[in-house]
Parts: C-alpha cells; structure tokens; sequence
C-alpha cells in the first residue's frame, strides 16, 4: 500500500541528509520525495511517498518524528488531500508524427514546450495515475527522456498540515 | 572578548562537568590549552573509543551526562564505536571534536573526516559548528538533548577556526527552546487507567524491567508496586539492578542467556508489563509468540520503541517516573494469585542448576556470585561481553550497587574504560570489572590511564585463553569447528600488569580467588586477578 507523509522540517543544511539517511538505515521503502521551502524561510516541508504496510509506515512516521530537527509529520490518508508531479517527457517525433502528439497532448491537458525536427517535448503536471496515462500513450512514438519530480501533497479544504 | 574555546570550557562549566575524558590532537588544541585555566579534570585515555566509554560508564554511575573529547579525523572516528554504543545503550554522553579550519572543510585535507555524516545513524543529534557564537546555545542544547527523553549521545564538532576565533561577550542561555524536540514524558492519563484496570483484572502478570527504569531513577518505587502486588519482575540485561538479585519477586534475566524461571514466566503470563525495555532479540527470540498469549502494557519513554518488536494492548508513552505513583495508588486492593506465586516459587527452585566444579580451575560463576557478597552493598560491577558478561549478569548478586555493561551494542573492551568513567563518577564505592581474556585484551592499554592516574578499579580477567562465546557458538551451530577462537596461551598478564606498575595474583581454584579478592579489595589501588577458568565451562 502507498502512503504520502508530509514532513516539515528545519531549514538547515544537512536536514536533507539525517532524513533520506534514516529511509534506508531502516530499510524503509520510499517512492519518491520532494522538499522545498514553505512560506516560512526557517521551515521546509518534504513530501514522502512511501510503500509498505501499517507497521512500516507507523515506523516510519514515529522514526522521523525522533529526529529533532523534524517539526511535525503527517500522514494523508485518501482522499483528504490533492497531491501533484511535474513530468518533462521528451519524445521521438519526426514531422508526420507532430500533429498526432498534440493532439494527445491537448487531450491530456499537457504543455508542448519544446520542438525540434525530430523531437517534441511535453510538459505535464498530474498525479502519478493520470501522468502514467500520458506516459502509456506517448511510449509507442518512442520516449527519449523522461525526468519527474517527486509527489508533493497539499490537505483539502481549510485544514493544514499542523492539524 | 572570548575566545571560542573559552567559551567551550565556560560551557561545560556551566553545565557542572568536573571531569572529561580525551585525547588531543591538533584540531581541539585551542581547547586543550583553555582546559589548563579551569578546575575541569582531563583524563588522557589511551584510545579515544576508550573515552566514549569512560564518558559512558561516568554517565550511568552519575546519572549526569558524560563528556569525551578528540581531535578530527582519526580521532573522532576512533569515536564512532562508543558513540554507537551509548546509543544503543541509551547513555547520555557528549563528544566533543575538533574539526579543521571551516574553509578548508571537504577538501580532504590532513585530519580531516565528515565525523557528523559518519556518525549519523549513532546520534541523538548533532551539530558541526559554524560561527562562535552558536557555542552556546549548541552546548546547552545538546546537554539537553543528551539529557531529556530517551538519553542517548550527542555529538558536537567544532573547526578549529570557530574555537580560535574571539567574539564580545559569553552568555550561557537559561532555556532551550528546540522546536522540534518536546519528548513527551507524562503519561496519558486515560491510558494509566486501562491499564490499571488490565493489571487489577489479570491473574498471572510479570513486570518485564529494562534500562528504562534505571534511567528513571524509580527503581525503589518499582519495587514497591512489585512488593505491593505481588507480581513477579523479570529484567533485560540493561535492566539488571532494579531489584535486588535475591529479592522473593525477582526471576532474574529473561532472554537466550537468561534464566529459566523468567523466560517461563513470560511465557505463562496473561499480563506483561513492559517496562523501559524494548524486547530486543536477545531478550525476546519470538516476539509474535509473546504477544499471542497475553496482553502487553509498554510503558516507554520513546513512541517508537512501542510496537515496534511486541504488538501492545495498552501503550504508554512517557516516563516511568510519571506514571509509577498512579500505578502504587491504583493497584493498592490487588494481590496476585496464590497459585502465580506458589508456582513462581516453584520454577525458581527447581530451575536452579548448580555448575559443574573443572578441576585445577576457578568456577566463574560461583566466584561471581561469591564476590557480590565480599563487595560493599553499593558496589559496581562492571561486565564486559562474551561468556563472562552472561556470567556476570545471572550469578551476580546486586544488593544497592549498579551492573554495568552493554546489553545493546555487545561492545568488547567496554569494561576496563567504562570502570574508569563509574570509579571517578563514584570514587567512594568498590568498583570491579569482570571481563575474558578476549576482552581485555582490546582495551588493555587503558591500564596505562589507571596506573597514571591511581583509578582504584579492580580487574578480574577470567582467562579460558579462548574468545568463549563465539567458541561456544561454534559449538553449538558449526559441529564444533573451531574457526579464529584460539587466543595465545603463552601472554603472562601478571607481566603486563608488573609493566604497568599494578599489582596483580593468578587464582587456579575458587578458594585461591576468594583469598585474592579478600586481600583486593582491602586495597586502595588497582588491582588485576587472573582467573583460570576451563574452556569447557558453559555461558549459562
């Protein structure tokens, strides 16, 4: 089972280090992460998507809330919260293939944001289902490149991350 | 104007350290050289891994956080075992490093080495120092830090150019305010309650105690709801000394080297009060089984100790202290059944071995639990690892003293230098390192620290010229093949101990060990009696 986690931390050089250190000391396994700093310059918010079962993410959560420089960590459960990755997926596209890939690309709701005569590049801000969508529809034109961000998440409605 | 390294002495002053334990190096120079305008005492170990033990075994006897210093490079990272081990162990200490200068760090200059990056994952926390003026507020946290919650090290390391570097003024800080390091060390109420009601509606508890309650600082209280209730304590390794060895309630050691009637307890029990432990595999070999046969009450200074070996009915995360008053006040109309304790009693008897007697050599474990009555009653025995440590820890009989060894980590040559660190914290009281041959011999150079400095502490070596455990292991796993587990019959440890200028006696028999250690412990220097003790003799 997948769980997001959203961890806000000090920010300090070397938070980042005692943080992805403790994943895999404890042998926890991690989907993806993503930091950044919040609209608090002190504080820095990481967002975890981490597999595993009850006991493990239970761990987890108790794990990092050990280290001191860990503020405050919260677990999302479904559907309480929206979560968002960028995506740039360069693909194969010669001339006659153009017109096709914008079309799905549009379709998607995707951004072209880089053409070359034998390339086309599309930018796409999803969660991880629908992205994994485009990314199935663009593989038979031939994905060049494909780099992502990791999941960031943000609580719905008037509740936040300290609640 | 102060200089940094001022400010690192002022620190520790502050904080009421009186002695520390190192070894210098160019990196912490500034700060040896202020260490020469204060009343704190340096004692030079002969290792820095040793240090961190001292600081180690000085924190335990004291109850204060234990200091130890190094220099960078090879220095902090001689550190990193000790470090690791009082994390393991929960110990408060704090290690101090010199780094080099802050411009040049990461360009692999001489010395130098990323000893906070090294010692991450054996850290409560810690901090590299960028600018002196941070000092102290660094300091003050990390006593706090070392200190608070579920104890454990705290690492400082400090480049040489912040120590040189003089700043206006010193201003020790009153408060910490650490944002992200509030332990929480009450105890919910409504959790107390249940599990009140748990114990008062249970037949067969057992109070499991580990290191926890001894950090406390509850153990009489322990033993009074033990006392009050009837109900049975068994402890973890850590845990040895929270009771009287020879006290009616007390089973003795639960685990794969502990003793029979308290691993049957916990296996008959429908309650088990989990005390400051965390069931380790050493102490629970099948936690799953465990928590199938009866319900579980963790109390826990640390959130992450619960659940995470045992599954728990009622969890308790705070301090032991907080919650032992309502545990007295609510349990007071409760006695445990007749039959419980009849048939405690019962295993207690019949599960007692009597070892068999190796002609021509000393029967470690009758002379271990002979010793304990020869010492003062607030003796502390400090064990190092292998058979002797399990020796120690089932045959000892601990009357108001301590047992000192790492139940956690299993670090050998932690005796010699933690005895040092527990002697100074405590130079009152009789303190008595049992370790092998192995042992000893990894921290024997520290007989050069104990002779410098006149550290009354009294060593028994019990010599089987074989690293025993392993050998034992071989044994019992490998057919009985034995691989690197013969150590050098021909080293005469009386020469080294005549080399040190400390007075030592072999012992063949346990009557010639029990004259010796009469005489020994008379004496007001160090002393190192040499057992022989039979390979053949079993850990349990």
């Amino acid at each position: 089972m997948k769980y997001t986690l959203s961890i806000l931390v000090e920010n300090h050089a070397g938070v980042l280090s005692k943080i992805s250190g403790l994943f895999s000391r404890r042998a926890f396994n991690i989907d993806s992460l993503a930091v950044g700093v919040t609209n608090d310059p002190n504080v820095s918010r990481i967002t975890v998507v981490a597999d595993g079962d009850e006991y493990v993410v239970e761990q987890l959560e108790k794990q990092l809330n050990k280290l001191i420089p860990v503020i405050k960590v919260k677990r999302h459960t479904n559907g309480d919260f929206i979560s968002r990755e960028l995506t740039l997926i360069k693909v194969h596209c010669p001339a006659a293939k153009r017109f096709e890939i914008m079309k799905i690309a549009e379709l998607m709701q995707a951004k072209i944001v880089d053409v070359s005569t034998s390339t086309i590049t599309v930018e796409f801000c999803n969660t991880t289902e629908v992205t994994k969508t485009l990314v199935d529809l663009l593989k038979p034109y031939g994905i060049r490149e494909l780099v992502s961000t990791g999941t960031i998440a943000l609580e719905k409605g008037a509740s936040d991350v300290t609640k | 104007m102060i200089s940094g390294a001022e400010i690192m002495v002022k620190c520790l002053e502050a904080e009421g350290v009186s002695v520390v334990f190192g070894y210098p190096g160019a990196a912490i120079c500034p700060f040896y050289d202020e260490l020469l305008n204060s009343q704190i005492r340096h004692i030079l170990v002969r290792q820095e891994q040793n240090s961190a033990h001292a600081a180690s075994g000085y924190a335990r006897a004291s109850g204060k956080p234990g200091v130890c210093v190094a220099t960078s490079g090879p220095g902090a990272t001689n550190l990193i075992t000790g470090i690791a081990t009082a994390y393991m162990d929960s110990i408060p200490i704090i290690a101090i490093t010199g780094q080099v200068r802050s411009d040049l760090l990461g360009r692999d200059v001489f010395q130098e080495a990323d000893i906070t990056g090294a010692c991450e994952p054996f850290v409560k926390h810690s901090y590299l120092v960028n600018k002196t003026s941070d000092l102290p507020r660094v300091f003050k946290e990390a006593f706090h830090i070392a200190s608070t919650g579920r104890p454990g090290p705290v690492l400082i390391d400090i480049p040489i150019d912040i120590q040189q570097k003089k700043i206006e003024e010193f201003v020790y800080p009153e408060k910490v305010d650490i944002i992200g390091y509030k332990p929480n060390t009450k105890c919910h109420p409504g959790q107390v309650k249940k599990a009140i009601e748990l114990i008062t509606s249970s037949s067969r508890p057992v109070i499991v105690a580990g290191g926890g309650v001894l950090s406390s600082g509850v153990k009489l209280k322990l033993v009074k709801f033990a006392e009050q209730t009837g109900i049975p304590v068994i402890s973890t390794m850590m845990g040895i000394g929270v009771m009287p060895s020879d006290h009616e309630l007390y089973l003795g050691m639960l685990g794969t080297y502990g003793k029979a009637a308290a691993n049957r307890s916990l296996h008959q029990a429908d309650l088990v009060i989990v005390c400051g432990a965390r069931l380790g595999d050493r102490a629970v070999a099948a936690p799953d089984q465990m928590s199938e046969n009866s319900k579980i009450i963790h109390i826990d200074i640390d959130p992450a100790e619960i659940g995470k070996n045992v599954k728990t009915t009622v969890p308790i995360v705070g301090d032991m202290k907080n919650i032992i008053d309502s545990l007295i006040e609510g349990t007071q109309d409760y006695h445990v059944s007749k039959l419980w304790s009849e048939t405690l009693k019962g295993w207690k008897k019949e599960l007692f071995r009597k070892p068999p007697v190796f002609e021509g050599y000393v029967e470690p474990r009758a002379f271990v639990g002979k010793l304990s009555s020869m010492l003062k009653s607030k003796a502390i025995l400090v064990a190092d690892v292998g058979q002797n440590q399990i020796w120690c820890a089932n045959n000892f009989k601990i009357r108001e003293g301590r047992f000192l060894t790492t139940g956690g980590m299993g670090t050998m040559g932690y005796s010699v230098p933690a005895a040092i660190g527990a002697k100074l914290a405590r130079p009152t009281r009789d303190v008595v390192v049992v370790c092998g041959d192995g042992s000893f011999q990894m921290s024997l150079n520290e007989l050069g620290t104990i002779a410098q400095n006149h550290i009354n502490v009294k060593i028994i070596i019990m010599r089987n010229v074989r690293l025993g455990m392993v050998r034992e292991l071989q044994d019992n796993l490998y057919g009985g093949r034995y691989s690197a587990t013969f150590l050098d019959e021909t080293l005469d440890f009386l020469k080294i101990a005549e080399a040190y200028g400390i007075d030592s006696a072999q012992a063949n028999s346990n009557e010639e060990a029990e004259a010796i250690a009469e005489k020994m412990i008379k004496t007001d220097k160090p002393f190192i009696l040499v057992c022989n003790v039979s390979p053949d003799t079993p850990s349990i």
